[in-house]
């Protein structure tokens, strides 16, 4: 029980918890109807790639501009799957070549590519969610860290890598969908995701994966490793003149945040029903480094926020101004590298916890005695 | 010769675009003795640290320790070897505590599974109250690093290589920026830790480098310009003219 408590961060970081849960888990469902809450769900998902960047940025000190990539990834499995189990041979009977997905009968392809064969198999495709992030960015990270390519050098580079994917993804329409990506997904094992029902089964399970995900994340930064990461975005040299193969921590992390953004990717292809390039580029890329950056990059609980409001703000904004809404979020994101670089998380720290705790203290003397507690405000 | 060679470096040579920071260098520590290298600045002595621990490779000519050649190993197996390496500026992890920043320099759990499975048991524990004890930082082991004093960075640093119980323990100017207090006590300190290790030290306080030098290798445009006893070397007349004298 303790040592759950130690990995939680102690009453605060429980308390974190649970207020974030109670909102997902009661305040959202009871107060949104099943359009908008949808559309938090879909939120929710770029908060996995915030959470993962809390890890990758804020602790390892490592900024990737192109967690999109393993959005996209996580995304482009799960929505392989979905279209084959749309594309049976019966309900595409009108196509050239019946039972591949729509798009391929429409470029001219008249099999089924190879690397699209395994995602018959819901297992394969739970797997290849976790398993083809990891391997990607096992790959990334190994041929640069191990060359010790850091700082702002990685970070173009990773933002190279989203752009040449997103390109691949497009060009290769016949194989992947193109630039509309792959849409008409209709059911996940016989189960229709496009009633309000799946939708809420959806989104429930989408909270309680960001929960765990944040979880497991914590219990990471609780055991040595976590101290090393901090460590290592201080002083690198002091680490591998301790002793230590600095390269192997960096493509642990990395990989680690990778894996988070893929389930995210996942989760937001059940929940929206299409996966696109549009959400894996640079953009989007970006984007997600400013709701971590707003969260708070050092705090996981506040990446969930930072991709809620900014999300929120997004949906709010651009409906009345389109135009405006990039210059804001680009005066957002300069608004919190210059005035509060602690972001949310670090607002609530220095301005609100203080004074709640101050509100609850007096509360708690009141009830005992209304004399003391005029005299310590007067002390 | 009473002690082993623990270190031998011959023919070492770098240079960065044409430049020889170090120039056909030969250096021989013994085992157990505090070696001392001065020199005026840009002399090269940082560099030969940078080399001997694989922060720098060589250009040319071999580092020998304990007969195994290090010019081209990964750092971490250098250290893993038992080569300490202290910085110039306290290179210590500010956002952790000082038992933090002993626990990570604890010699175990190094590989990423083994840091996360990493127990800090009580022989852990214990390790790491009498490696503070010995650099007065006992009672301190729960601040911040960030908030000690200059002066208690420099140890923390020391006492973050004693824990690995190094074989060679590398210092560079390790008590710049301390008072008087403290380099007295520091002196004390290098003098404890010299037993049963090479110590190299970096200094320009000559009075610290009597109270603890073994022996003084002096540096001169990365070339050797004299080496003996503190005695030898301060009345040697190159000496004097271009490095005590000015």
């Amino acid at each position: 029980m303790k040592a759950l408590g130690m990995i939680l961060g102690g009453k605060r970081g429980a308390m974190d918890l649970l207020v974030i849960a109670a909102l997902i888990f009661v305040v959202f469902p009871l107060g949104l109807d099943i359009f908008r809450l949808n559309l938090v769900g879909k939120y929710l998902t770029f908060a996995y790639c915030a959470v993962g960047l809390v890890m990758l940025w804020g602790y390892g000190g490592i900024l990737s501009l192109g967690q999109g990539v393993f959005f996209g990834i996580g995304g482009y499995c799960m929505a392989m799957f979905l279209k084959l189990e749309a594309s049976d041979p019966i309900s595409t009977a009108h196509q050239t070549t019946p039972g591949i997905p729509d798009f391929m009968d429409w470029n001219q392809v008249t099999q089924l590519p190879i690397f699209w064969e395994p995602f018959h198999s819901f297992i394969f495709t739970l797997l290849a969610i976790v398993a083809i992030p990891a391997l990607v960015a096992y790959i990334i990270g190994v041929s640069m860290f191990k060359r010790r390519v850091s700082g702002v050098y990685f970070s173009i580079i990773t933002q190279a890598i989203a752009a040449i994917v997103t390109i691949l993804v497009v060009g290769q329409q016949g194989f992947t969908g193109g630039i509309n990506g792959i849409t008409d997904l209709k059911t996940l094992h016989g189960w229709n995701i496009n009633t309000d029902f799946a939708k809420y089964v959806l989104y429930f399970v989408n909270g309680v994966l960001l929960l765990l995900s944040i979880v497991l994340s914590k219990l990471v930064l609780s055991t040595k490793l976590g101290r090393l990461l901090l460590a290592l975005r201080d002083k690198e040299d002091r680490v591998r003149f301790s002793g230590y193969d600095v390269a192997n921590f960096k493509v642990f992390v990395f990989c680690l945040a990778a894996v988070i953004s893929a389930i995210g990717g996942a989760m937001f292809t059940l929940q929206v029903g299409f996966m696109s390039p549009s959400i894996i580029g640079i953009v989007p890329s970006i984007e997600m480094v400013i709701f971590a950056a707003i969260g708070g990059r050092m705090s996981l609980v506040g990446a969930i926020y930072g991709a809620l409001l900014v999300n929120y703000g997004k949906t709010a904004f651009s409906e009345s101004f389109p135009t405006l809404w990039l210059f804001f979020m680009g005066l957002l994101f300069i608004g919190v590298v210059m005035v509060f670089p602690d972001g949310l998380s670090g607002l609530y720290k220095t301005h609100v916890e203080p004074r709640l705790r101050q509100i609850l203290r007096k509360q708690g003397k009141k009830t005992v005695s209304s004399k003391t507690s005029i005299e310590k405000a007067g002390a | 010769m009473a002690n082993k060679i623990a270190l031998s470096i011959e023919g070492l040579t770098v240079s960065f675009d044409g430049f020889k920071a170090v120039d056909d260098l030969n250096l021989y520590v013994e085992e157990n003795e505090l070696r001392v290298i001065i020199g005026p600045n840009g002399a090269g002595k940082t560099t030969v640290l940078d080399l001997i621990c694989g922060k720098t490779k060589a250009t040319a000519g071999t580092i020998e320790f304990k007969g195994i050649e290090l010019t081209r190993l990964p750092e971490y197996k250098l250290v893993q070897l038992g080569v300490g390496r202290k910085f110039q500026t306290p290179s210590i992890y500010e956002n952790l505590t000082v038992l933090e920043n002993l626990e990570i320099s604890y010699p175990e759990g190094r590989s990423v599974f083994g840091s996360l499975m990493f127990k800090r048991t009580p022989e852990v524990e214990q390790k790491i109250i009498d490696t503070a004890r010995m650099i007065f930082l006992e009672e301190h082991l729960n601040t911040q690093s960030g908030l000690l004093s200059h002066g208690q960075k420099q140890w923390l640093e020391i006492g973050m290589l004693l824990i690995q119980d190094p074989a060679l323990l590398m210092l560079d100017e390790p008590v710049a920026g301390m008072s008087v207090v403290e380099r007295e006590k520091t002196a004390e300190l290098l003098n404890r830790i010299a037993q049963g290790r090479s110590l190299i030290v970096i200094e320009h306080d000559m009075e610290f480098v009597k109270r603890i030098a073994h022996k003084v290798t002096v540096l001169h445009q990365g070339k050797l310009l004299a080496e003996g006893s503190m005695e030898s070397v301060q009345s040697n007349p190159k000496v004097i003219e271009v490095y005590l004298g000015h």
